[in-house]
């Protein structure tokens, strides 16, 4: 097993109702494997699913991209700075 | 001061009181701040390639703030105006649009709502991330950063 430290910002920390969290995955688990088991855990999540974009460790990652050991994984709602 | 800079142009960003002719409060601002000072190192790296500018500085705030104070702050001095024009502009327009950064208006009565944002764009890595990711896949080399993010 994997532990991934889930991060959530703006809409998707409320509909999460937690900042961050850890989760334990299988090894050779993916972003998508994560997302799944946020979408999971917090339901009220799914609605964002489209607009998302995921960071692995500060970089924008696609959904196939794998995960190691205290990778942080964010979910980053549309932004707008300024 | 640089001595050879002929001009500096100064951005500074404030909190407007009122969205769509309802009367705003404040705004409050999220930011992932590991990431947006990665990006803004990346962004001032960007910017020095482009044009050549003297200095550069950008500044966005974290947290509430009321009507009438300062968000975001770009400074860039250059040699001639127009080069620090444009890259102030181009700099503002990129930390709208391509930065780990939220924000929700509160309104009369307490009530707060999300600003709509845009899907956050992928930010064009370095030369330098580009080479070190070919020898090594997972951790580019990232930039230096000091803490732009002010609270």
């Amino acid at each position: 097993m994997i532990r991934v430290k889930m991060i959530y910002f703006a809409q998707a920390r409320e509909a999460a109702g937690t900042k961050s969290e850890e989760f334990s995955l299988d090894e050779k688990s993916s972003v998508e494997t994560a997302l799944s088991k946020a979408f999971e855990t917090h339901p009220k999540l799914r609605p964002f699913e489209k607009s998302i974009k995921v960071a692995l460790n500060e970089e924008i990652t696609q959904n196939d991209a794998k995960l190691q050991e205290g990778d942080r994984v964010a979910l980053l709602p549309p932004v707008v700075g300024g | 001061m640089d001595e050879d800079a002929g001009g500096i142009v100064l951005f500074v960003g404030t909190i407007r009181n009122q969205t769509k002719g309802k009367e705003v409060k404040g705004l409050e601002y999220e930011v992932y701040r590991p990431m947006a000072e990665l990006q803004i190192a990346r962004l001032e790296e960007e910017i020095r390639k482009r044009w050549p500018v003297k200095s550069i500085r950008l500044i966005h705030r974290e947290g509430r703030l009321k009507v009438g104070e300062v968000s975001v702050v770009v400074a860039v001095s250059a040699m001639h105006r127009e080069e620090a024009f444009e890259a102030a502009r181009y700099a503002i327009d990129r930390i709208k649009e391509s930065f780990p950064i939220w924000k929700r208006e509160k309104f009369k009565g307490g009530r707060y709502a999300w600003v709509k944002g845009t899907p956050i764009q992928s930010y064009p890595a370095s030369d330098r991330a580009i080479s070190d990711s070919q020898t090594n896949s997972r951790e580019t080399v990232r930039p230096r950063t000091r803490s732009l993010v002010e609270a």
